[in-house]
């Protein structure tokens, strides 16, 4: 059996006394696109920031490339991109990348090739001189999901990517994503756009703290006998309460 | 190599941000050019007196005293009208054989000119009147010793202490530091420097660490492999350059535009403002990680600032209760202001103020650490 990419197992997450994780399992195996959905403050986030070991897990486990988070040097092989933009606006998006992969570890010799393929990536090749500020919410955005793709990480951590990002370019950077897939690399993904879960390989449903559903998108419809992942999150919810 | 990466980034969002340049180059040399000239131009206050009832000699004395002008009144009534109308700061009434004296008291430096010019002119008169007493005396022993007879004279007049004439001693001052007009705008300065290089740093590097930490780029910063004190070092490598160039800035125009004169050297003067803006910039980090907004951060000027002022030496510890003294051992500027003070003033060298030296890294390395361990709260590795 191959080993598992992400392996959360049985996570509780506290902050004070309040109970954000119960009961949180998940894998995401090699060359598979995880999908994690479920309504706002349902603690995607934090699973995402526990797995990234940002945050400490208060019970259960959090297995990343089969060594227990937090650990500082497994941070290379993850690309990890926030809710927050996050970006320098008053250096360039040349600069910005090039700083974020210098942070990464990425050797010199391949900087300028790694920043010239995932600002294509994002479309942004002509824009890379301009001062951050400058930018479009938009192109903020692009540049931030091109920082998490620098030095092909095998592990792809992206927190609602395709926000105020227009249809176009949402279905070109899906196809990178397949792409990336492919190649043999893992990604998880939270989002809110429903049809984009319908992208993923595999949807997890996060509610109450758990994760009350963990399938391919096909068998959750047929489980929950509805024709969207969008039913299928409302159904689940309405049951839920 | 990350540090290199961190601290040119730093600088180059620095420099791109004119304002704040400008605010950390600019506004020091403007504020110390404002105030010496407020604090030097001013040093001397003149007062007007109004007297009632002075004798003639007393008033003459008190209007010899520099800086006094004396206007004779005939009745307490007009002199009090004179004082409503501002026109004096102090009345001296004279009743029988005493003085009273009163006060307009607005201006507590006028106050106390005119008790000294008031206490001289007395004690002159005095004198005077003493010296013509002492010359009718002896007009009157130079009578009596005529009517001795000879041998008894003699006898008299060996034993009369020669008289000498008294000259009145030559008084030249020497000044070990500055001129005559050194005053205390002088003794502010190597302790202001100190202040403004404090207080920019910490400023600029809390808002900076704390726009890292809003804007989610220190999370995403922290999601890399970088280590934490790469992050803190490679802050304090881009702010300690910026010291640098501050403190060169601000030493060379207090030197050539204010004129103070530096005896010692300045390139140790600029070792203990570099040292000093490393404290500045770890506790601008550290207490950036307690507020939650620019408008927080500035909210500790009053709390951590201000009091690095009334402690930092401008205002003489001597005179201050015990415990209040105590407070200075805390205050970083306290140590900087003493060595710098020294170095500028006494032309001391840098191995006389080991302590005040050994006592910042202290701070700094203390500081430092508590960053590094603080940056935990945002990734636990």
């Amino acid at each position: 059996m191959v080993d598992a990419i992400i392996d959360l197992e049985h996570l509780v997450k506290k902050f004070g006394k309040q109970t954000v994780l119960k009961d949180v399992n998940l894998t995401v195996m090699p060359q598979q696109i995880v999908g994690l959905i479920g309504p706002s403050g349902a603690g995607k986030s934090t699973v995402i920031k526990t797995a990234l070991g940002m945050e400490v897990a208060d019970g259960g486990s959090a297995t990343v490339f089969g060594q227990v988070m937090p650990k500082r040097q497994l941070l290379a092989r993850i690309g990890y991109m926030a809710q927050t933009d996050a970006l320098y606006e008053s250096l360039t998006g040349r600069e910005n990348l090039k700083f974020f992969a210098q942070m990464k570890g990425i050797k010199k010799a391949e900087l300028t090739e790694s920043i010239a393929h995932v600002s294509e990536v994002v479309d942004l090749q002509d824009d890379l001189d301009k001062r951050v500020s400058g930018y479009s919410g938009g192109m903020m955005r692009r540049l931030s999901l091109s920082i998490a793709l620098l030095g092909n990480p095998e592990l792809l951590v992206l927190d609602e990517p395709t926000v105020g990002i227009d249809p176009a370019l949402r279905r070109q950077i899906w196809q990178e994503l397949n792409a990336i897939r492919d190649e043999g690399r893992s990604i998880l993904i939270t989002t809110h756009v429903m049809d984009e879960a319908e992208l993923t390989d595999k949807v997890a449903l996060l509610l109450g703290g758990e994760v009350i559903a963990f399938d391919e998108p096909a068998a959750l419809k047929s489980q929950y006998q509805v024709d969207s992942i969008e039913n299928v999150f409302l159904k689940a919810e309405g049951e839920f309460k | 190599m990350r540090t290199v990466a961190i601290m040119k980034r730093v600088l180059t969002e620095m420099l791109r941000d004119k304002r704040s340049l400008a605010l950390m180059f600019l506004a020091p040399i403007l504020v110390l050019w404002l105030m010496s000239v407020i604090f030097t131009a001013n040093s001397t206050t003149s007062v007007n007196v109004g007297t009632v009832g002075v004798t003639a000699s007393v008033s003459t004395n008190l209007d010899k005293v520099k800086h006094v002008n004396v206007h004779h009144y005939t009745s307490q009534a007009k002199a009090k009208k004179a004082m409503k109308a501002d026109k004096v700061d102090a009345i001296i009434h004279k009743t029988g054989n005493d003085y009273s004296l009163t006060y307009a008291n607005t201006d507590s430096s006028k106050t106390a000119a005119v008790k000294m010019a008031f206490r001289n002119a007395l004690t002159q008169t005095s004198i005077s009147q003493m010296k013509s007493q002492l010359g009718m005396t002896q007009k009157t022993i130079a009578k009596l010793q005529q009517t001795l007879p000879a041998p008894v004279r003699k006898q008299v007049q060996s034993q009369m202490p020669v008289q000498k004439k008294l000259a009145t001693p030559q008084i030249t001052n020497h000044y070990v530091y500055g001129d005559s007009s050194t005053g205390f705008f002088d003794k502010m300065l190597p302790i202001l420097m100190g202040f403004f290089v404090f207080f920019f740093v910490f400023l600029i590097s809390g808002m900076a660490l704390l726009k890292e930490r809003t804007s989610g780029t220190l999370s995403r910063l922290l999601a890399t492999p970088v280590k934490r004190y790469e992050i803190v070092i490679g802050y304090m490598a881009s702010y300690g350059i910026l010291a640098i160039f501050q403190t060169i800035l601000i030493v060379m125009a207090t030197i050539w535009l204010l004129g103070v004169e530096v005896v010692g050297n300045v390139f140790n003067i600029i070792v203990i403002n570099l040292i000093l803006a490393l404290v500045a910039l770890a506790f601008g980090i550290l207490l950036s990680t307690f507020a939650n907004s620019e408008f927080q951060m500035v909210q500790f000027i009053p709390v951590v600032i201000i009091p690095q002022i009334f402690f930092s030496g401008i205002i003489p510890m001597d005179s201050m209760a015990s415990w209040i003294k105590d407070i200075s051992y805390i205050i970083p500027i306290k140590y900087s202001g003493d060595a710098v003070t020294g170095i500028m003033m006494q032309g001391k060298n840098l191995s006389s103020f080991g302590l005040d030296i050994g006592v910042l890294l202290i701070f700094l390395v203390v500081l430092t650490v508590l960053n590094v361990k603080g940056l935990k709260r945002y990734r636990k590795v």
